[in-house]
This record gives C-alpha cells, sequence and structure tokens, in this order.
C-alpha cells in the first residue's frame, strides 16, 4: 500500500498567538490568523473600534506580531493611508499597510474614509470582516444586517426589513485594482487572495465573512460550516474583481436552499416559511445578476 | 530673504523649511492656500513629501496620526467647521503622544455661516491636550511653525498654529523667511522612538484597563507642563539663530502700566497702536498679548500682571453663559495670587473690526471705573 502524501495548503508560519480574547468560535479570530499568515511579518495593521480592538487583548498585550495602530471608528481607511505615506517617504515601500475593520466600521461609519481611500486607489488592504452586526457593543443592527435577521435594535417582531448594503458593488463603483469576496471556510481561497493582491499596487479590498456564534446565536462548533453554507447556497458567493473583471473563485453549480443556512441560527428562528421564500428569492436574484457578471468575465 | 507673503503662504514656507514629510488635509476657506502652494511645492518635488488629499478633516487628522506613529514628520492646516469636524482625532493625537503640527485658521463656527475671524473655533479644542500659540504677525506665524515642531518633538504633544482670518491669514506682509541651513541646524530630523517598525512591533492605544489610563493622562499633563520652559528655550535659541526671540507672552509698556490690557491674535497690534495714542494722553496702559494657551503661563501672567492696578481683557470669544474664555483663564491664574479688578470684554466676533477707537472706549470705560459693574461688557453691538 503505498502512503498518499499529504501537502500543506496553509502556511505553518503563525503571526497570530494564542490568548487572544475572541469567543468560542469567533469567525474574525479564524479570518486573522488566515490573513497573517498571507501578509506575513513586513506588515503593519490598522484596527477602528470594532470586536478586534478587544480580541487583540488588553494593554500591554497584543495577539498580532505585527504592528498595530488603533485608531477611531471612522478612520481605518484614512489611517492606513498616512501609514502607508509615511511608510513611502521613509523608504519602507515594501511593507504592507492593512487596515482591518468590522461591517460597521466599514458599510456604515467608515464608508466616507473607504471611499476617500478607494478613490485616490492608496496602496493599503483593506479588511472588512463582516459578521452582520455591531457584535461588539451587542449585536446591534448595521448596514450589513441581512433581511430578516433578529437583532437587539431589531427586534423579533420587528426584523429587519432592508436587504444587506452591497459593499461589494460600493467598491467595485470606485473601480479599484482588485478586490474579493473571501470565507472563513475557505481559507486557501482566502490565502490566494491576499497573495495575488499583494502583487497589486493600488486599493485592494477583501470582504470576509466571519460568523459570529453569540451574535448569531449559533453553536461555536458550526461557525465553519455556516460560512461553509453561505457560500453553497449563494448567499454569500466567493469571487474576486480584477481591473473590472468579475471572476468565481468557489463555484456552486448545485446551490443548497437557504433554509438550510437559516435553520442553524437563532437569530432568523422567528421567520415564516413565507419569510424564507422571500429570502430565496432575494438570493436568487441577486446571484442571478452576479453570475451575469462571472459570465462576461469568462468571455 | 525677505518677501511680502500672505500669512496663509507663510504656513507654507515654514512647513516646507519644516522638512515636513507627510501632510494631508481638506481644503476650508480661509485656509485654502497654505495647502494649494503647499500641494504645488510637494508636486514639483522642492519638498520630499507625500501629501494625501482626503475626503474630510476628520480623515486628514487620522491620517496625520497614522503618519505620525509611523514616524514621519507631518502636517496639516484647518479651519472652523473643519477643525470642529477633528475633534474626537484631537484627542486622539494628543493621546497617542504624536507631535503633529496644525495651523488653524481662526473662523467663527456657523450658524449663520460666517468666514470671518474670531477665536471660537480653536478655543473650543482648549481640553484636547493640543498646545496652541496665537500669532500675531506673518513673521510669527513662520517662526511659530518652526519652533512648534522643535518643542512638540521633545515633549510628544502635538501643536496647534493659530491665525486670525483674512486680518493675518490673506493679509501680505514682509516676512523674513528664514535661512534654509539655519533652521536645519535649529530642528533635526525627527527620530521617533516608539514607531510602527516591523522589526520591532508594537501595538498602539489599545484598551487600557482603570489600572492603567490614568497614569497616561498624568504623563500627558506633566509633558504640556514641562512644555512651559521648553518654549521658553527655543524661543531663546531661536532669538539667538534669527534675531527674533519668542516666549509664552508678548508684553508692551507693562513695565510701569496702571492699567494692563490682554489680547491675542491680531488684535494685539491694534491696542498696541492705541496704548501709544493713549499714552500720549496721559494715560498709563499696557498691553500683553497671550501668546500661548496650552501649556497656560500661569508665572508669566503672574508676574506681568502684579503691578498693574486694573486688568482689562478683550475676547474674541465667548463662553456662552459664562464670559470670554481667555478672561476665564487669566482670572483663574490671578485667583490667590492678586486682587486687582479684571475687566472682561467681549469684541470683534465673526470678523467685526477691532479698530483703534474701540480700544480707546474700552480704556475710557475703564479709567472711570474702580471694579467692573458686571461680568462682562460687550462692545459694540446694537441694543
Amino acid at each position: 500500500m503505498t502512503k498518499k502524501k499529504m501537502t500543506l495548503t496553509l502556511p505553518v508560519e503563525e503571526n497570530m498567538s494564542p490568548g487572544h480574547l475572541a469567543c468560542q468560535g469567533c469567525g474574525a479570530g479564524i479570518a486573522m490568523r488566515v490573513t497573517l499568515k498571507a501578509l506575513g511579518k513586513n506588515a503593519v495593521l490598522t484596527f477602528p473600534a470594532c470586536c478586534w480592538t478587544i480580541i487583540d487583548g488588553p494593554f500591554p498585550y497584543s495577539s498580532v506580531e505585527v504592528p498595530l495602530l488603533h485608531t477611531a471608528f471612522e478612520t481605518t481607511a484614512a489611517a492606513a493611508a498616512g501609514i502607508k505615506a509615511a511608510m513611502n517617504v521613509l523608504g519602507n515601500k515594501d511593507t504592507i499597510v492593512a487596515g482591518w475593520a468590522g461591517d460597521g466600521g466599514t458599510f456604515d461609519i467608515g464608508l466616507q474614509a473607504l471611499s476617500g481611500a478607494a478613490e485616490r486607489n492608496d496602496d493599503v488592504f483593506y479588511f472588512c470582516y463582516d459578521n452582520e452586526a455591531y457584535m461588539n457593543t451587542g449585536i446591534q443592527r448595521s448596514g450589513a444586517t441581512p433581511y430578516g435577521a433578529w437583532t437587539t435594535t431589531t427586534p423579533v417582531n420587528h426584523f429587519k426589513k432592508e436587504s444587506k448594503k452591497s459593499i461589494d458593488d460600493i467598491v467595485s463603483a470606485h473601480k479599484v485594482p482588485y478586490h474579493a469576496t473571501a470565507s472563513v471556510a475557505y481559507p486557501e481561497d482566502l490565502l490566494k487572495k491576499i497573495l495575488k493582491a499583494k502583487e497589486i499596487r493600488g486599493f485592494k479590498f477583501i470582504h470576509i465573512l466571519a460568523p459570529c456564534p453569540p451574535g448569531w446565536k449559533s453553536k461555536p462548533e458550526h461557525t465553519v460550516k455556516l460560512a461553509r453554507l453561505a457560500v453553497q447556497t449563494g448567499i454569500f458567493p466567493l469571487y474576486e474583481v480584477e481591473a473590472g473583471v468579475y471572476k468565481q473563485t468557489i463555484k456552486t453549480p448545485k446551490r443548497k436552499p437557504v433554509i438550510e443556512y437559516l435553520k442553524l441560527q437563532g437569530r432568523f428562528r422567528h421567520l415564516t416559511s413565507d419569510d424564507v421564500k422571500t429570502i430565496q428569492e432575494m438570493v436568487d436574484e441577486r446571484y442571478a445578476e452576479l453570475e451575469e457578471r462571472f459570465n462576461k468575465g469568462k468571455q | 530673504m525677505k518677501k511680502v507673503i500672505m500669512g496663509n503662504h507663510a504656513l507654507s514656507y515654514g512647513a516646507t523649511l519644516a522638512r515636513v514629510q507627510v501632510i494631508a488635509a481638506y481644503p476650508i476657506t480661509p485656509q485654502t492656500q497654505v495647502v494649494e502652494l503647499l500641494s504645488e511645492i510637494v508636486a514639483d518635488k522642492k519638498l520630499d513629501a507625500e501629501f494625501i488629499k482626503v475626503e474630510s478633516e476628520h480623515s486628514a487628522m487620522a491620517a496625520c496620526i497614522g503618519a505620525s506613529t509611523a514616524g514621519a514628520r507631518t502636517f496639516t492646516a484647518t479651519s472652523s467647521q473643519g477643525l470642529a469636524l477633528m475633534h474626537e482625532l484631537l484627542h486622539w493625537a494628543a493621546g497617542a503622544r504624536l507631535p503633529i503640527v496644525m495651523a488653524n485658521i481662526n473662523r467663527a463656527l456657523a450658524p449663520p455661516w460666517s468666514i470671518w475671524t474670531d477665536q471660537n473655533d480653536s478655543l473650543s479644542q482648549r481640553d484636547t491636550g493640543w498646545m496652541q500659540f496665537y500669532c500675531q504677525s506673518n513673521q510669527e506665524v513662520i517662526d511659530t511653525l518652526i519652533q512648534a515642531y522643535k518643542v512638540s518633538e521633545q515633549v510628544l504633544m502635538p501643536s496647534m498654529i493659530i491665525l486670525d482670518a483674512f486680518s493675518l491669514s490673506h493679509t501680505y506682509e514682509i516676512v523674513d523667511i528664514p535661512d534654509k541651513d539655519l533652521v536645519d541646524e535649529f530642528l533635526p530630523p525627527f527620530n521617533f522612538k516608539y514607531k510602527l517598525d516591523v522589526n520591532e512591533p508594537r501595538a498602539f492605544s489599545g484598551l487600557t484597563t482603570p489600572d492603567w489610563y490614568m497614569e497616561f493622562r498624568v504623563k500627558m499633563h506633566e509633558a504640556q507642563r514641562s512644555a512651559i520652559d521648553i518654549i521658553k528655550k527655543e524661543g531663546k535659541l531661536f532669538g539667538k539663530m534669527f534675531g527674533r526671540e519668542y516666549s509664552t507672552v508678548d508684553p508692551y509698556m507693562t513695565d510701569d502700566a496702571e492699567i494692563i490690557m490682554i489680547t491675542s491674535g491680531t488684535a494685539a497690534s491694534t491696542a498696541r497702536y492705541t496704548v501709544d495714542l493713549l499714552r500720549k494722553k496721559g494715560i498709563k496702559v499696557g498691553n500683553l498679548r497671550m501668546r500661548v494657551l496650552r501649556p497656560f503661563p500661569f508665572d508669566d501672567v503672574r508676574n506681568y500682571l502684579s503691578k498693574a492696578q486694573k486688568v482689562v481683557i478683550i475676547d474674541r470669544n465667548i463662553s456662552f453663559g459664562y464670559h470670554g474664555i481667555w478672561s476665564q483663564e487669566v482670572k483663574s491664574a490671578l485667583y490667590g495670587y492678586s486682587d486687582v479688578p479684571v475687566f472682561s470684554f467681549i469684541a470683534g466676533l465673526g470678523g467685526r473690526d477691532i479698530f483703534p477707537s474701540t480700544i480707546e472706549g474700552i480704556i475710557n470705560k475703564v479709567v472711570k471705573l474702580d471694579k467692573p459693574e458686571k461680568d462682562l461688557y460687550w462692545v459694540e453691538v446694537r441694543k
């Protein structure tokens, strides 16, 4: 019998230490771990107010092994632009500068600074780890919260009636050289995207879906499963956009029904079968829209 | 080399001489010429700097915070609404102990809309941890900008250079542009000991529990207090090297003055002109110009006012429900040290001119009174 040789699909290098303060099953923790494997040690991070402000650990500790600047809620992209400008003028042109923000800090309060940096095409990474609500302050709705979800500001009887803001289309409209979606269930895909983007000068935006067990009312052991189901149902398709050309990176020829994703999360427990039908239709519509762009990219 | 330049360009030339490395700025009337000329200087490669044309003042300060933490000498300029928008990050820059230098053109805050001068914009930022320097002339603007970097980089607190809208920002004056080599000698390159460095990774400004937070605040306060002596020391050294000496306050005919009138900004030139007029009429009046608001120069204020029989403060600002802000500061410095009566006047808000006749009217009123009849006098306002 011949032994099958195993190959590692992720670098062994760890740039995130254990002992961080993430909750059990935190998607944002996995997202950071993979991201830092891809970015390497010649990188600087900046965080606005977000879960990672806490996860990283209190003064004088830090669980990321690269320099880190904590900054105000709405300033991620501007702070990153400033760091990069300084690195350039001080002769550290190779140092990667990355903003790392949650969905509130990206979709909502930080949108202006994000738009400014994207329009200027500042040579920085912007990562949004998206857990679909203000989780750090206790699960309030954000522009990233999907239709139908319960949060503490969209209570069960008045669940969120607005659909999730399409941050990816907003970034796309800035004609940035590279942007992509990613998922903690597909770390190799995330890794590949970051490695590719590292070679691209200009503004790079990567939007990572990061399930949040306390906020989604899901089991910690379901985090990766949920992230995978989000992709497999077409709720969160994985793709990249390079110079305006869309490419689906994880194919989902036979999409699973959205109920499989929704039923594992307490935040959707109140939904009726009609509500689920509405969500299915919304997802189908959005997916068809994206599929058109993927097909156009193939031509 | 002498040039006839506007106050705003004095800032642009000052920043160039200080060899700032990262500029992030957003336009606002009446600051625009500062950044227009700087963007030209940077584009022409006459200054080795990066200019980030940000989409708001808030992002301007955020970019300066990022750049400064990464070890670059940074500069921005704003005014009024722009400064107010930055407020959150003014606290951030000071709390993070970053030696950012910023110019603020004093412009009245809306509503109602105004583009003309008064000091409420910068004085509202009093407690953010920024050092504040109020300038009287374009020469002082360029000189102070250079000194501010020297002071800020020693004490690791940010500095704000403040000048009146139009009466300084857009007024052309003869300015002796400091010699480039001499400025290099006066102001060495910025070398930040603790910065974003991939070879020595650190986390900056992370969550700090009640067990440590207060110590950081004590250190900020101590840094500001230590800046008093450093401002004077560098002001003296600047005088030796460039022939123009600076301190925290600037007295004029105060030695034998029975009435000392306190002003700040360009109102001081008018005040001094009026002092000369009034002296000819036999009124023993002098002027103390406040140059530094923070760190507050308690000792200097107490010393200069120690022999005065009356103190008059002309504030181009108002703390609603109280009185003028400089007045509040000076009274607090005198409390327990002197019983001299202090007369508070508010004049020139929203760019209304302060004429020699305005000041003469104020002094003539004070001459007749032994002590103030009320907490504040409004000057030349409609009934």
